[in-house]
């Protein structure tokens, strides 16, 4: 077990809850996720969204004013209002999620009630939930975790045995899992979230899970307090995560080792190869892992155990050990694991390790560079299709990349 | 309460970040949650810069809340003063902050600080970005300059005449975020040299408190960008008895009043009028023949107040366009750009609604737009030509090359600017004389990718020939590769952009390997192989 877990507190530099829309809202196109909140909020939402991908936003801020402030029983009807008027405008609409925010929950604006009192009105039509993706409650992948544990409730209740894999995945990435498991002989494999809001999963005595991101906690309890059984296995990002992922499945449905061997060898026989080149270039160069998605820890166990690399520190918003357990046992037992930040000591840090790249948020990755440290941006790592034994030479290949760029410019 | 997909402006502490972040020696302590930190990649990302903002977050959370905030707050301040040891500090909240009432601003006056504290009052929930920028400047050259008695309540702008020297004139407004400063900046102070005047400082892009304290020095204000400069250069005047210019040089018109402006308020003989035709392109090429098919395009044009204002004047007087739309988002200029569109015979739109925006463009059916980057997008989707004139703003309204909107440059920069997106005028001219060519039969794209015909170029390899089409096996050069369903559907899933290639580095593949079926399964084996 690791020896080395310290906690940090102080300025943190992370984003709030509400980023998790940029990709929930393309999982699920016929939902919208209506922000309750301040410019400030809106704001953020486009600043993290419109850089990288400006889309016709299935999200939108109802932007509190100070006359909402002034009386509580006026915002619960002005956002009655602004949801009609929304619901009108975009009549494709099925699941209508209301996002609470750092204000709204300030003062205390009951979210769950406008909810219920929609829900009514809008008598099925649209299905209406609420979760917080609040920067005082959530960070950054959290609302994720809001945002499906607020769906649970919603989900019909059936107890067959399905296998269901939980957290925002990849299309492409979501068929090949499932294709896999059933070659292997699981037979149902259901996704939550779901491609379409309207398209849940039912849960029930049968469902195990395996949870795809390791930031669902909410969502995991609530699935198993509906009765689902969570299948721990550490999270499937490389080809050994996730063969250990998939093995922890196949293994809870009673498969047999050689068909298990037969299904997932070769997947690893090739995995190898797409890592070697990758391989080559990150063995023995040093990482430092800021904290903001709440992957890092997963990333450096493969970084280390199937790329070479050396941790220098592994940084994460907050440690749910219960989720991670499986992640720690595999990193080396020295590793540097540092929960929460402060994060002007974090970058004397990694000014002082000055390590090969640095993996962190978006707005201190052009600094760092600027004073010679390579970066990748963590957000993309929630953007891109990674996970899975077929995706790991894809998932090296965005570490080694900046590598090589750093070696490909030459200014005289 | 309203609903908005997408604004305009942040909110004014954005803008207090933005004089913040402009200046060297000025830290900004700021009250507000974890998830406020985005702010910093507006300017690492979007300006590109190379350092991170001069701000600290307390970055509360809820279990402070429970606690003590204003200590959390204090704990902040001291350690950002002790870590960066400002010339200044500016202290202020975010939206949430605000709500919870700690007033860190009189929290930090009473650290006893030995150095300049600047308390501001953002209200969140009734102003914006633009606005919190005015302020925060406003407050900032106040809080250090109000202790200045005014050396004598007369100032004379033309003193310089009396003291021999040249005379000289402060540059305020531009910031960081702001559209083209960095460049305008640059142009407007060789456009003063040229004159023979001197820029005593420039505020707050680059500037330190030192530059601060030496703005009573000059002889005049030029107010660069109102939107942010206005309430500063107010004060100054009332203070110290500065006058200041109201002209913005945008625009041929708008340089050369600028410039009798100017010169008018320090004593100096007018100018040459004849200057613009000599110092920039844009009045000659504009006569040019080539610009006869510029006569009366139709423009749409919206942005905030100052750069909306500048396009009008430079549409209609200087490119001989039809402006069929006119408005901003800056409410704080709504009542110039009414005026300025009751001449034009149009209602001002003010608004920070883009999707009215939108439809008013789509009423108005304008050939061309001049917008923000939101405009850009409602013009792609309505097929319209565009181009980005004002803020709020993209990675690529920070070009690397020299590209400002002011003064004579500034002009010639316009021109192109504005004119590429549409058919040059040779251009339109031989496709209508050729247009019975059977090389001509669609109506013409031209190089507007995006105004949705049929792009003409055949793509020459088969790279894009899967794009969304049934794979044709007949296509194929080497008949006897077969993909099998599940082959396909997975070849399918791959991205429209990098299907073919994919398609192709597959069937190499499976000729290399001599197989003859492509499966899934040599899909990824292919995946695999290629994968360095
Ligand atoms: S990488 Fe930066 S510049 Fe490029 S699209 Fe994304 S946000 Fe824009
Ligand atoms: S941290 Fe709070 S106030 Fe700031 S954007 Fe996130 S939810 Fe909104």
């Amino acid at each position: 077990m690791l020896t080395n877990l310290l906690k940090e507190s102080g300025p943190r530099e992370v984003f709030c809850g509400l980023t998790s829309i940029v990709w929930l809202h393309r999982r699920m196109p016929d939902a919208f996720f209506l922000v309750v909140g301040s410019r400030t909020c809106a704001h953020l939402i486009q600043s993290a969204a419109g850089v990288m991908i400006f889309a016709e936003p299935r999200f939108g801020t109802a932007i509190l004013s100070e006359r909402d402030l002034a009386g509580l029983a006026d915002a619960q009807e002005e956002l009655d209002r602004v949801a009609r008027d929304l619901l009108q405008r975009r009549p494709e609409i099925r699941t209508l999620f209301l996002v609470g925010s750092c204000p709204s929950e300030v003062i205390k604006l009951d979210l769950a009630r406008a909810a219920e009192r929609l829900n009514a009105s809008l008598s099925g039509r649209v299905r209406v939930v609420n979760y917080s993706g609040s920067g005082i409650e959530t960070t950054f992948t959290q609302g994720e975790d809001g945002a499906l544990a607020a769906l649970v409730p919603t989900l019909p209740a059936r107890d067959e045995p399905q296998l269901l894999l939980v957290g925002t995945l990849a299309h492409a990435v979501e068929d090949r899992l499932i294709t896999l498991f059933q070659r292997m002989g699981i037979a149902t494999v259901r996704s939550f979230p779901p491609r379409l809001s309207t398209d849940c999963p039912p849960v029930g005595r049968g469902t195990r899970m395996l949870l795809c991101q390791p930031y669902l906690s909410d969502t995991s309890r609530e699935l198993q307090a509906r009765g689902a059984e969570l299948i721990r296995a550490p999270y499937p990002l490389g080809a050994e995560g996730s063969r250990l992922w998939m093995e922890a499945a196949a293994r809870a449905w009673g498969i047999d080792e050689p068909i298990i061997r037969a299904t997932l060898d070769p997947l690893s026989a090739r995995a190898r190869q797409a890592l070697e080149p990758h391989r080559q270039r990150l063995q023995g160069k040093r990482i430092f892992l800021l904290p903001d998605s709440q992957l890092e820890l997963p990333l450096a166990r493969f970084l280390h155990r199937e790329c070479g690399m050396a941790l220098v520190e592994v940084g994460t918003p907050y440690l749910h050990r219960d989720l991670m357990e499986e992640e720690l046992k595999l990193l080396p037992a020295d590793t540097r694991v540092v929960e929460g930040q402060h994060v002007e000591q974090q970058l004397d840090r990694v000014r002082q390790a000055h390590p090969d790249l640095v993996v962190c948020g978006m707005g201190l990755a052009n600094p760092l560079e600027a004073e010679g440290i390579a970066t990748k941006w963590s957000i993309e790592l929630v953007f891109s299709p990674i996970h899975g034994i077929d995706q790991a030479g894809d998932l090296a290949e965005l570490f080694s990349r900046p590598l090589v760029r750093h070696g490909a410019l030459a200014f005289a | 309460m309203d609903l908005t997909l997408w604004t305009y402006e942040g909110p004014p502490h954005v803008g207090a970040m933005r004089i913040a972040a402009s200046m060297e020696g000025v830290h900004f302590v700021l009250h507000a949650p974890q998830g406020d930190t985005y702010a910093d990649l507006l300017f690492t990302m979007i300006e590109r810069r190379d350092r991170r903002p001069p701000v600290t977050y307390t970055t509360f959370q809820a279990r402070d809340l429970s606690g003590d905030t204003a200590e959390l707050v204090k704990r902040h301040v001291r350690e950002a003063v002790d870590r960066f040891q400002p010339d200044a500090l500016l202290v202020g909240e975010s939206c949430t902050a605000e709500l919870i009432q700690d007033q860190p601003g009189a929290l930090a006056a009473g650290m006893g600080l030995e150095l300049p504290v600047v308390s501001l009052e953002l209200p969140a929930y009734s102003k914006k970005e633009n606005w919190g920028a005015a302020e925060t400047l406003y407050q900032l050259v106040r809080g250090l300059l109000q202790h200045l008695r005014p050396g004598s309540t007369d100032h004379d702008p033309c003193a310089w005449r009396r003291q021999e020297r040249r005379p000289r004139v402060n540059l305020i407004g531009p910031s960081l975020l702001g559209f083209r400063c960095r460049d305008d900046v640059l142009e407007i102070r060789r456009l003063l040299e040229a004159h023979g005047i001197e820029v005593n400082a420039v505020v707050p892009l680059a500037a330190r408190v030192t530059d601060v304290e030496r703005l009573p020095l000059a002889d005049a204000n030029v107010c660069l960008v109102p939107e942010v400069a206005e309430p500063c250069c107010t004060w100054l005047e009332r203070h110290f008895g500065q006058p200041f210019t109201r002209t913005v040089p945008i625009g041929i018109g708008a340089t050369t009043d600028f410039l009798k402006e100017l010169h008018s308020l320090l004593g100096l003989e007018a100018p040459d009028p004849r200057e613009a035709q000599r110092q920039s392109r844009l009045p000659w090429y504009a006569a040019s023949v080539d610009s006869t098919y510029l006569t009366g395009k139709r423009v749409f044009i919206f942005g905030d107040g100052s750069h909306a204002l500048a396009a009008a004047r430079i549409a209609q007087q200087e490119l001989g366009f039809t402006v069929v739309g006119l408005g901003t988002y800056s409410r704080e200029m709504a009542r110039p750009v009414r005026a300025a569109a009751r001449e034009l015979g149009l209602e001002a739109l003010i608004t920070d609604d883009y999707l009215s925006v939108e439809a008013a463009m789509a009423d108005a059916a304008p050939e061309l737009v001049l917008g923000t980057q939101m405009e850009r997008h409602s013009a792609k989707r309505l097929g319209i030509p565009c181009a980005v004139i004002s803020t709020p703003m993209h990675v690529q309204d920070v070009p690397a090359r020299y590209a400002p909107q002011m003064g004579w440059e500034g002009a010639n920069v316009i021109f192109d600017s504005w004119v590429h997106p549409l058919m040059m005028g040779l251009e339109e001219h031989l496709i209508g004389m050729f247009r019975h060519d059977f090389e001509f039969v669609d109506d013409q794209p031209s190089h507007l990718g995006h105004l949705g015909s049929a792009d003409t170029a055949k793509p020459s390899g088969s790279d894009f020939d899967a794009a969304g089409s049934e794979p044709d096996p007949a296509a194929n050069l080497n008949v006897e590769l077969q993909w099998t369903r599940d082959g396909e559907a997975e070849l399918k899933k791959i991205p429209f952009f990098v299907r073919g290639k994919v398609k192709r580095n597959t069937e190499c593949f499976a000729r290399q390997q001599g197989k003859y079926q492509i499966d899934s399964e040599t899909l990824y084996d292919a995946k695999a192989h290629f994968n360095t």
